[in-house]
């Protein structure tokens, strides 16, 4: 059943401002800067989205996902390999023997402006081939015009076609314009059956911002508080760096807590993040900062 | 005592990261500024200046006698011969130099605040240094444009001003004085509190060394007796105090038959009204910083909260839950939200309402946080089921105690808020701009902010209703305390 719209909180941008400015002047360091970016590392949906992948590339992309960077120890590996459903396969074959699941994008991802026959088709195939996490896109423009119910019931009918995977449900929240908006979307998203709800394709500007994902962890905490079920949450896109990850921890840290901090509950979609962290870790290491080049890029 | 555990608890705990003291400058003893010089007090006796955080003492301070404010006032006296005669444009000059040295500066300055007052490093970096900066950045600005300020008529300085300032926000109260007094001619003799004089005291380095005449502003520190001696010398034309309401009243007696003028900025206890329209999450975050900014010890601290009904419960539990994420412990470590009590004797009151509370039967939370063993410490506090006829609901605590109360319509509210002897602050929450513009024009208090708390701008004026004070300081406002009208 759709939830009741009509009475969700509001959200006043000013004010998550401010708090999210509390969040980026927490100062990380030490012992629990490793503790951060070990974390960090952890939660990564290692992603590759363009039309020009092929098979070689999502091969080395896995490859890198099983072997961060083997000169480091006790590092983890990353949470994820996020594909499109055409290389749900490969990735599956590479990863083989490894925990790290497979994410597929779906629902005629970016736009999501197909018919629903066609988006369903799209997230089976996908599953078909073994994707563990399927990232689906909501129809913006359904919700933009008001028609939540198409949005609700468009949701409900890919979590059914997904079956055992996980669904993430992307707002693409630099289409949505409020946060009040991306309140509602989160609310239609868990409601009809997201595991996760997650901010963007990337290929919109602005992707993940710290004040949407503020939010969406207000969303998920009254949630909780209301069916006792835990969502996850996956901002994406423009999450580049090291600090920037770690002031998103931080506000995981103190907005959702103990719970939700480990990979289960929370995800990065990045692609240079990874590196990014890595380098932090060897300069946490041996004290100095190495060269970019002694860090993979695939 | 009540304690819930979150279920939203953090668990990540971060390392220390206390901001670096090596690079501040503090002597061992610290001189009264008379004349533009650093001189030894007249009968030679000295007090400690302690860091609230943990006891030790940071340096010893003179103490000035009658004589030595008699000093500082003569000299306020034969400077304001010439500096009252210079022109707008000179002495905006000599205050923009001020300003950009305290710019210079701000990082020792923040430090040496957090120290002597034990406020978080967060918001004296953040906050107090940046607005004593912008307070004489604006009022440099005033200097040579007061016929702007007050069309059509002329205005004459009043002469020398004595202005007695709090220790809650050392720095900024010195700038909020001084600015405005020089900015239209006047002389100044300042006296910090007693807890917190080094800041001054780097002042007056400052100001020694932006090379302001002689005289234009002495500095004087001491405790109550040696405020006593300002307020009652004939040859001071204004007083100035911020401060509490009883030596508020006391100097309004002792001054009473002269042809002092008075400025009052006295104790508060703001109403922070959260409507069920509001933004509920941005206002438990404005709750925080009502209260429990600067450990509550802020004159216009949103300190009697009033909750409509139907959303109180959400309310609670998100202010609980958010509390439970307030960083207590070293104003110098960058992560603390809230730090060391200003003095052993403020911590004194705060437990005794505390126990006030308790015994008046109200409900306490405190959230669960590990205090420091020494120093001056107390747990950012709430007091659920209060009514308008408890103490702690009436009486100033200063301190980070804040009441909760529910309402349920706008008129209760309204009558609630104003059922006060005080009458300086109070907050608005709701989406809703006609449910504000309503509030605002009933609400009998100086300052009124609407889904913000704590927002201070020298473009502003600040001042209270009732035995809040009188007179506004900031903004064109706070000009007119510092002239004399000729017609």
């Amino acid at each position: 059943m759709i939830p009741n719209l009509d009475n969700l909180p509001t959200y006043d941008t000013v004010g998550v401002n401010e708090r999210i400015n509390r969040f980026k002047s927490r100062s990380i360091k030490k012992g629990a800067k490793v503790v951060g970016l070990k974390l960090a590392l952890s939660m990564i949906d290692l992603t590759t989205l363009e039309g020009k992948d092929t098979r070689g590339k999502v091969e080395q992309l896995c490859y890198k996902a099983m072997h961060p960077h083997d000169t480091l120890k006790d590092i983890p590996t990353v949470a994820a390999i996020c594909v499109y459903p055409t290389y749900v396969g490969v990735a599956k074959k590479a990863l083989e023997g490894s925990r790290i699941q497979v994410a597929s994008v779906a629902t005629a991802f970016p736009s999501g402006n197909s018919p629903l026959q066609v988006k369903l088709d799209d997230t089976r195939f996908a599953v078909a081939q073994g994707a563990d996490e399927i990232d689906m896109v909501i129809s913006r423009g359904e919700f933009l015009s008001g028609n939540y119910q198409y949005v609700f019931d468009e949701i409900a009918a890919v979590k059914e076609a997904c079956g055992k995977a996980h669904l993430k449900v992307i707002l693409e929240t630099g289409e949505l314009d409020t946060l009040d908006n991306v309140r509602k979307a989160s609310e239609i998203a868990m409601y009809a059956g997201a595991d996760f709800i997650k901010t963007s394709t990337g290929k919109i500007q602005p992707a993940a911002t710290m004040e949407v994902t503020y939010v969406m962890f207000d969303a998920i905490k009254d949630f909780y508080l209301k069916t006792g079920k835990m969502i996850g949450m996956k901002p994406a896109g423009g999450i580049s760096t090291s600090k920037i990850a770690l002031q998103y921890l931080v506000m995981l840290n103190e907005v959702l807590g103990e719970k939700w901090m480990n990979k289960d509950y929370f995800r990065f979609g990045a692609s240079s993040l990874a590196n990014d962290v890595l380098m932090q870790l060897v300069k946490a290491e041996t004290g100095r900062y190495q060269s970019a080049n002694y860090f993979s890029k695939d | 005592m009540s304690k819930d555990t979150s279920i939203f608890k953090a668990s990540w705990t971060y390392a220390d990261a206390p901001e670096s003291t090596g690079h501040i400058q503090l002597k061992k003893r610290y001189e009264l500024f008379i004349d533009g010089e650093f001189v030894k007090p007249v009968k030679g006796k000295y007090f400690d200046t302690v860091n609230p955080s943990n006891q030790n003492k940071i340096a010893a301070i003179a103490e000035a006698s009658t004589e030595d404010v008699d000093k500082a006032v003569k000299a306020a006296n034969k400077a304001f011969k010439g500096w009252s005669k210079l022109s707008g444009k000179e002495r905006g000059k000599y205050i923009f130099r001020i300003a950009r040295l305290i710019q210079e500066r701000a990082r020792e300055f923040s430090v040496i605040e957090s120290l002597d007052g034990g406020k978080p490093i967060r918001e004296s970096r953040d906050i107090d240094i940046p607005l004593v900066a912008n307070h004489f950045f604006y009022y440099a600005g005033w200097a040579d444009k007061l016929e702007y300020a007050f069309p059509n008529r002329k205005v004459k300085p009043v002469g020398v001003a004595g202005q007695i300032i709090p220790w809650n926000f050392p720095l900024l109260m010195a700038a909020w004085k001084i600015a405005p007094a020089l900015a239209t001619g006047n002389t100044v003799v300042l006296k910090p509190a007693e807890t917190t004089p080094l800041t001054a005291m780097k002042l007056a380095e400052i100001i020694q060394e932006s090379g302001l005449p002689k005289g234009v502003v002495n500095i004087v520190t001491g405790a109550g007796d040696t405020g006593a001696a300002i307020v009652n010398h004939p040859d001071i034309d204004k007083i100035v105090f911020t401060g509490s309401t009883n030596v508020g009243k006391y100097i309004q007696k002792a001054i009473a038959g002269t042809s002092k003028k008075l400025t009052l900025e006295l104790g508060g206890k703001g109403a922070n009204i959260i409507f069920e329209d509001a933004a509920i999450d941005q206002a438990v975050e404005g709750i925080v910083n009502a209260i429990f900014f600067n450990q509550g010890h802020v004159c216009c601290a949103g300190s009697r909260l009033f909750v409509q009904e139907s959303v109180a419960n959400i309310v609670i539990q998100k202010l609980k839950d958010r509390m439970e994420t307030l960083i207590v412990g070293d104003p110098l470590d960058k992560n603390t939200d809230i730090g060391a009590i200003n003095s052993s004797k403020q911590l004194k009151t705060i437990k005794d309402y505390i126990k006030i509370g308790l015994n008046e039967g109200c409900e306490i939370y405190q959230p669960d946080c590990d205090l420091p063993k020494k120093g001056n410490w107390c747990a950012p506090t709430l007091f659920l089921n209060v009514s308008q006829s408890h103490r702690i609901v009436q009486e100033e605590i200063f301190g980070p105690v804040l009441t909760i109360q529910t309402f349920r319509t706008v008129d209760e509210v309204i009558e609630k808020a104003n059922n006060s002897p005080y009458g300086l602050s109070a907050g608005v929450w709701t989406q809703k701009g006609s449910k504000i513009f309503n509030l605002t024009q009933k609400l009998n208090a100086g300052v009124v902010w609407a889904n913000t708390y704590n927002k201070f701008d020298p473009t502003s004026p600040f001042g209270g209703y009732k035995e809040s004070g009188f007179g506004r300081e900031g903004g064109l406002h706070g000009l007119k305390g510092y002239v004399k009208f000729e017609d």
